[in-house]
């Protein structure tokens, strides 16, 4: 789960680090008072939405001179038709695609005189299985490109869990980022706050680009990015809370309720798969035999029924679909359950498509009987070759 | 021969008295009498667990008092996701040798805790979130359905539950069989790598080929390709097979941009696909032809 920068960053004053003094608007009417409430001169006016790369981003609706949805005002006027300028509007970045989102929400912050600006995340590093700290010195550009092009700038620092952020570990992050005087003080506070708060409230990723050193000597969080790791939500209500729903595409967010690990996608064949790896294995043998998936759906090990059934509902009213493929090969997940949500979706809301079934593993005999029984118009497959070629001539007859 | 487990592995519950844990225990007595001889329970100490065909198996408050009582030396772990790395935790203070972990959805710092317990321990963890490991004819530990099981010649490792079925069932049907099957689980952090169980199935002699299935994400899949160059260069080869989930996914939809970069750019299908290659893997551009891509490999 994502959050918005200006909700990221209060999370992060409340464990102590250095963010701008700013507030976050809905409406045009908002920004005056907003700007007002700051100490100026200078301020920025940030689109708030869950994508990367707003600040090359461009307007939809505005001429391909305007600028983006990241901007600096020198007046409170100027704040003031920024806003007027991008609230309401569509901005396009590298991260959203062609159709872009639109900004319902505008973060109008203190401005800062920027000396350096560096590149600092928190993440699980899986190699280790560790929490780490990777930053560098090349701060405030695509993190990606610099570690393609120059990936000795990149240093990844592993925290150890049972002794958490040590003295040498802030002294081996400074060094690699270059800190010295009142920005190498400020580290000792900060890179402990940081990896407190990503314990803390189960973070998947803390990025904070740019880390910047002002003009001053001190150092200040300029941007932050904060995801959540799902799993852990049950224990925060409080992140919770922070979720945005106009962000997230309707059916995600359906399927979300239903704890369905379900991704939207381009094509027209719905899929319907238990466990990770084989719902991915079946988009791509669907994308070999020439047809594009309409969705990621893994409903996992233990659902029930119901659950079957409000996936299976999902998939059909995207749509897009025009043939759907369920394959299930049953360890956890019994394939007497899966027929039966199947066929209670269908009786529900009807099947205007075709559907193939492919059905494998615990419980396969009682499965198959409760489709067959069903009188439902459903092509049953015989492994998963099979079942990919059906769905695929289904949709081209 | 077999990996990691056997006809004499000795095998406790955690989470038996749930709906799951009960039901995959009936599973895994029914599997040629796999020797499931406890369960754990912190209240339900001294009673007693019975399944829905009359099996009942003993329950013990810890996880310590039930290796005392019954020698056991394996421990699988059913329990939901926000007491199961505190179950894994209670299996690695007994000091059990081998602990199989079923449970999906545990939060990733709370498995950060646990390695750094595990690291320090002489335990072996299996999983989290994966199905198991099965030795056909001997042992099942977890939730593979031991119907598409045939003994054989093939050793499987797959980080994805569903996609080792897939191989094992297309081995089966190519009438190879397998010496064991291992899930390793697909969570970011593990107790169990490729490079364990390549290491093992090379070192056994009954498994004459591997197949290795990997997915998009980390390095885990490069990292065992050089391993198994590095072993190559020793002498020690066999045929292998593979697959790779994930060509098709859409790019920065599960990975952040700083988890990529942590891997060094590596992650994505075709990075995996290379490295797999280059060790000297057939990668099958399909799932569905796993099993007939291994008899290619050793037709030669």
């Amino acid at each position: 789960m994502n959050i918005h920068e200006y909700q990221a960053k209060a999370l992060l004053k409340g464990y102590g680090a250095p963010v701008a003094e700013g507030v976050a608007i809905l409406k045009v009417e908002e920004a005056e008072a907003a700007a007002k409430s700051l100490p100026g001169p200078l301020y920025v006016v940030k689109s708030q939405i869950h994508a990367g790369g707003r600040g090359k981003g461009k307007f939809k609706e505005l001429g391909p001179d305007a600028k983006g949805g990241v901007r600096l005002a020198k007046s409170i006027e100027e704040v003031v038709a920024h806003a007027k300028d991008m609230l309401g509007n569509t901005l396009v970045t590298a991260q959203t695609g062609e159709a872009g989102k639109q900004v319902n929400r505008l973060y109008i912050e203190d401005g800062a005189d920027i000396d350096r600006e560096l590149y600092c995340s928190i993440l699980v590093d899986r190699s280790v299985g560790q929490v780490a700290f990777v930053v560098s010195t090349e701060g405030g550009m695509d993190i990606e490109a610099v570690a393609h092009d120059t990936p000795e700038k990149i240093h990844t620092i592993a925290i150890d869990p049972i002794a958490g952020v040590t003295a040498d570990d802030v002294v081996a992050i400074s060094k690699a980022l270059e800190l010295s005087g009142a920005a190498a003080e400020d580290a000792k506070s900060l890179f402990p706050a940081l990896y407190t708060a990503f314990g803390e409230k189960d973070m998947a990723l803390l990025e904070v680009n740019p880390l910047i050193v002002m003009k001053d000597g001190h150092l200040r969080v300029l941007d932050a990015k904060m995801s959540f790791d799902g799993n852990a939500l049950f224990r925060h209500d409080d992140v919770k809370a922070l979720r945005d729903e106009t962000e997230e595409d309707a059916k995600e967010i359906e399927a979300s309720k239903w704890d369905l690990a379900y991704v939207a996608l381009d094509g027209n064949i719905g899929c319907m798969v238990n466990g990770a790896g084989l719902a991915m294995a079946t988009m791509d043998i669907i994308k070999l035999y020439g047809k594009e998936p309409a969705n990621f759906c893994d409903v996992g090990g233990g659902a029930g029924k119901e659950k079957v059934a409000a996936a299976f509902k999902i998939i059909t009213a995207d749509p897009k679909v025009e043939g759907i493929l369920v394959n299930i090969f049953g360890g956890i997940m019994k394939c007497d359950v899966i027929a039966e949500g199947v066929v209670a979706a269908v009786t529900e809301v009807g099947l205007k498509v075709p559907l193939v079934v492919r059905l494998e593993g615990t419980n396969v005999e009682l499965g198959k009987k409760i489709l067959n029984e069903s009188g439902l118009a459903i092509t049953a497959a015989d492994d998963l070759d099979d079942a990919a070629k059906k769905i695929v001539a289904a949709i081209k007859a | 021969m077999s990996i990691l487990v056997n006809k004499d592995t000795k095998i406790l519950v955690q989470g038996l008295t749930g709906k799951t844990g009960s039901f995959h225990t009936e599973q895994a007595l029914a599997y040629y009498g796999t020797k499931m001889v406890g369960g754990i329970h912190p209240k339900k100490g001294g009673e007693t667990w019975t399944g829905s065909k009359g099996e009942s198996l003993p329950i013990y408050s810890t996880v310590a008092e039930a290796k005392e009582r019954t020698g056991a030396d394996a421990s699988v772990i059913y329990v939901p996701p926000a007491g199961a790395a505190d179950a894994i935790i209670e299996a690695i203070d007994a000091e059990i040798p081998f602990i199989t972990c079923i449970t999906e959805g545990i939060p990733v710092m709370d498995m950060v805790r646990v390695k750094a317990r595990l690291d320090k321990s002489k335990s072996r963890l299996l999983g989290p979130n994966c199905p198991g490991v099965l030795t056909p004819e001997e042992c099942k530990i977890g939730i593979m359905p031991g119907s598409i099981f045939r003994k054989g010649s093939v050793g499987i490792v797959s980080r994805s539950g569903t996609l080792t079925y897939e191989a094992v069932f297309q081995t089966s049907n190519e009438g190879l069989g397998q010496t064991t099957a291992v899930g390793i689980g697909g969570d970011p952090v593990k107790g169990t790598e490729f490079i364990d169980m390549l290491e093992m199935f090379l070192a056994d002699e009954a498994t004459q080929s591997i197949i290795m299935i990997g997915e998009i994400g980390g390095a885990a899949e490069e990292d065992a390709a050089q391993f198994l160059i590095d072993e190559a260069k020793k002498g020690r080869k066999k045929p292998m097979a593979g697959f790779i989930a994930g060509r098709t996914a859409p790019k920065g939809r599960t990975m952040g941009h700083a988890g990529a970069v942590v891997s060094g750019g590596k992650g994505d299908a075709e990075s995996k696909i290379a490295a797999m290659e280059a060790a000297g893997i057939k990668v099958s551009p399909s799932p569905a032809r796993l099993g007939k891509t291994l008899v290619e490999v050793l037709k030669g």
